[in-house]
């Protein structure tokens, strides 16, 4: 297959790029409110006010810092490597995504909008976005595919009593992706008055570098934290891959330490075939896809895949440019784990540890329980723990036949 | 031949090719030239039409239900260019466009007699690969200019453009309307500052009134999702039922 290309010219200087990846392919409608966010952005960025109060907010509402757990009976159950988990899950809503949302409403405050729009996928990013709007007392509508509001169903009653109008998407594959089509279209129409809260480090330029940067300080935190427990950097850092918001923010900090290997897990599902997975970097290829240049699974023609996922947070067909910028440099790998391993990493870190992880980082533990075995005692393996499973009790019912004890 | 907009008014038609297949498009296509279409925008299905409101939606599902190519696209163009001398256009989201590899786009759309690109989600700063690609080929470059564009963007927007330029004539996704919005003339007034192409309007066209209202100010008004749900609403005689709406659309003049 011929390599798809965009923008063959090296310019990862350029904002927004990651090598060749990134970029803004938006309607022009949308260009000029990019802009204005971009700006916003770049002067809240380098504001000690703003900064201040996202501080004070990270700390007095949403919960940071989040712990760092030595996993022992994980890490003896296991036999080789040392496993730490990074705690985001017991974070204000349950997952790392309230991060990125008290930033962006902060940025929304500055910039005069009352409306805010998101799309989301297993619900954490619509409930951490009714959360905030609620908070700011901002209007909040979020898209969700009606698939994933049917095994999220606990994440949209969340939605609604926190105030939010959730909008059932019922095109495409009824997932995450279609969430995100139609988001862009209230976007695009509503854009004067309205802010699209963007969930992951995904879409058009500035998202991917804002919403990294919204979340890095798990990656900083873990890194004093363990600095502090073991006196050294961890091996490996291991975090589940959707659009890759939990992974990037907790590689960011550690990219300029070579040594420390990073690896994302992608969304295995119940097959090697094009429409059974959500691993970009099986099967995937670069093109366009919702505002940026990435890995995209698609046919010969360009059209997008249907992806599938046990964990609707990893279901979707593309990732952000960050990523398969790392990829392509191979300072991160990427490794599919597959539904039945998410579920049986679920229950064994339930059992080992007492915490229930959400499936999507149940991929993360899943990838740990395979590699740690393989490694010296004297080996750190890191391990996000994005989200906590309340949200997918109903699957782990559904799948999961557990022998009574 | 060069796109070329001579008529008052002078329409733009849009069809998503392979909807509902691509025999009737054909047929569809050749009706609205002979109904006194300027312009055809030949619309490559997308799986995710993110700039496209429920009709054009619904028409891209039906295209792909049976696997519409762009390479199905250009070889349409091929067999209409055989037949007129209209004004062709490709109208297509980016990412299939990257797929097939925007050189060898280029050169297939360019033999097949097709004047001009319009990728949806291009901007212009994004472009300067794919202006390379298409002047290489001589092929028009059209972007978009919305209401929302600053004067500094339609600066640069005019300047990237060839053929023509498109004005959306409001903020939103493509969709028929019952009035046309105000925004799109103080839009063509702005650009008409930085370029001399001619300018088509489109976005919520459905009515002879609009175009008329629409000739007033531009050079063409570009009509979509109205011809798209007549071809929806009129199964088995999809080209007639267009080329009948077209010439209500022309009936009256400015």
């Amino acid at each position: 297959m011929a390599t798809a290309s965009v923008a063959k010219s090296r310019n990862s200087k350029k904002p927004g790029r990651f090598g060749v990846y990134g970029g803004r392919y938006v309607p022009e409608t949308l260009m000029a409110a990019l802009e204005e966010l971009e700006r916003a952005y770049e002067k809240a960025k380098k504001d000690r006010k703003f900064q201040q109060r996202l501080q004070h907010l990270l700390r007095t509402y949403v919960g940071r810092p989040t712990p760092l757990t030595f996993a022992g009976r994980l890490t003896q159950k296991l036999g080789g490597a040392k496993i730490y988990l990074k705690r985001e899950d017991l974070l204000h809503t349950g997952a790392h995504k309230i991060n990125n949302c008290i930033g962006q409403a902060l940025l929304v405050e500055r910039m005069g909008k009352t409306r805010v729009i998101a799309e989301t996928g297993a619900g954490q990013h619509g409930v951490a976005t009714a959360t905030v709007c609620a908070l700011f007392g901002f209007e909040c509508v979020v898209y969700m595919g009606t698939e994933d509001m049917r095994r999220q169903e606990l994440n949209v009653f969340r939605m609604r009593l926190l105030g939010a109008e959730v909008r059932g998407v019922d095109s495409g594959s009824k997932t995450l992706k279609d969430a995100i089509n139609e988001a862009m279209r209230d976007w695009v129409t509503n854009v004067r008055t309205t802010h699209y809260l963007l969930g992951s480090v995904l879409g058009a330029h500035p998202y991917p570098t804002m919403v990294r940067d919204f979340h890095k300080i798990i990656g900083q935190e873990a890194k004093a934290q363990l600095r502090k427990a073991e006196g050294k950097l961890p091996t490996a850092i291991i975090a589940c891959v959707g659009g890759g918001s939990n992974s990037i923010g907790i590689f960011h900090e550690f990219i300029k330490d070579k040594k420390v290997q990073l690896i994302g897990v992608e969304a295995g599902g119940r097959g090697e075939k094009l429409g059974e997975h959500a691993a970009r970097f099986r099967g995937g290829s670069p093109g366009v896809l919702q505002g940026t240049h990435s890995y995209v699974l698609q046919d010969d023609h360009g059209q997008i895949a249907l992806t599938h996922s046990v964990s609707a947070g990893l279901d979707y067909p593309s990732i952000g440019p960050e990523h398969a910028w790392l990829h392509d440099i191979n300072r991160a790998e990427y490794v599919p784990a597959s539904d039945a391993e998410a579920l049986a990493a679920t229950s064994l870190l339930a059992r080992t540890e007492g915490i229930i992880p959400a499936l999507e980082s149940a991929h993360a533990v899943a990838e740990a329980i395979k590699r740690a075995p393989k490694m010296r005692k004297s080996e750190i393996l890191l391990v996000n723990v994005s989200g906590r499973g309340d949200k997918d009790i109903g699957i782990m019912r559904e799948n999961l036949k557990l022998d009574g004890k | 031949m060069p796109l070329s907009f001579a008529k008052k008014p002078s329409l733009v038609a849009y069809v998503t090719c392979g909807d509902p297949d691509l025999a009737t498009t054909r047929d569809i296509i050749l009706a609205a030239i002979r109904a006194g279409a300027a312009v055809i925008e030949l619309g490559v299905p997308f799986s995710d039409p993110l700039a496209d409101g429920p009709v054009i939606q619904r028409a891209s599902e039906r295209a792909l239900r049976h696997h519409t190519s762009l390479e199905d696209v250009i070889a349409l163009a091929r067999e209409i260019r055989r037949q007129s001398d209209v004004g062709l256009i490709i109208f297509s989201y980016l990412n299939p466009l990257v797929r097939m590899g925007l050189g060898k786009f280029a050169a297939a759309a360019k033999e097949a007699g097709v004047d001009g690109v319009l990728a949806t989600d291009l901007p212009v700063e994004e472009a300067e690969e794919y202006l390379a690609e298409m002047r290489k080929h001589g092929l028009a470059t059209i972007f978009l200019a919305a209401p929302t564009s600053t004067d500094t963007r339609l600066k640069l927007i005019a300047r990237a453009s060839t053929g023509f330029v498109y004005v959306v004539s409001r903020t939103g996704v493509t969709g028929e309307r019952q009035q046309m919005p105000q925004d799109a003339k103080s839009v063509v007034q702005r650009l008409r500052k930085y370029t001399k192409l001619p300018i088509a309007v489109g976005f919520g066209i459905s009515t002879a009134e609009h175009t008329a209202a629409v000739s007033q100010y531009a050079d063409a008004a570009v009509v979509g999702s109205a011809i798209v749900h007549t071809i929806e609403r009129n199964p088995g005689k999809e080209a007639e039922s267009v080329a009948k709406f077209i010439n209500q659309l022309l009936a009256v003049g400015p």
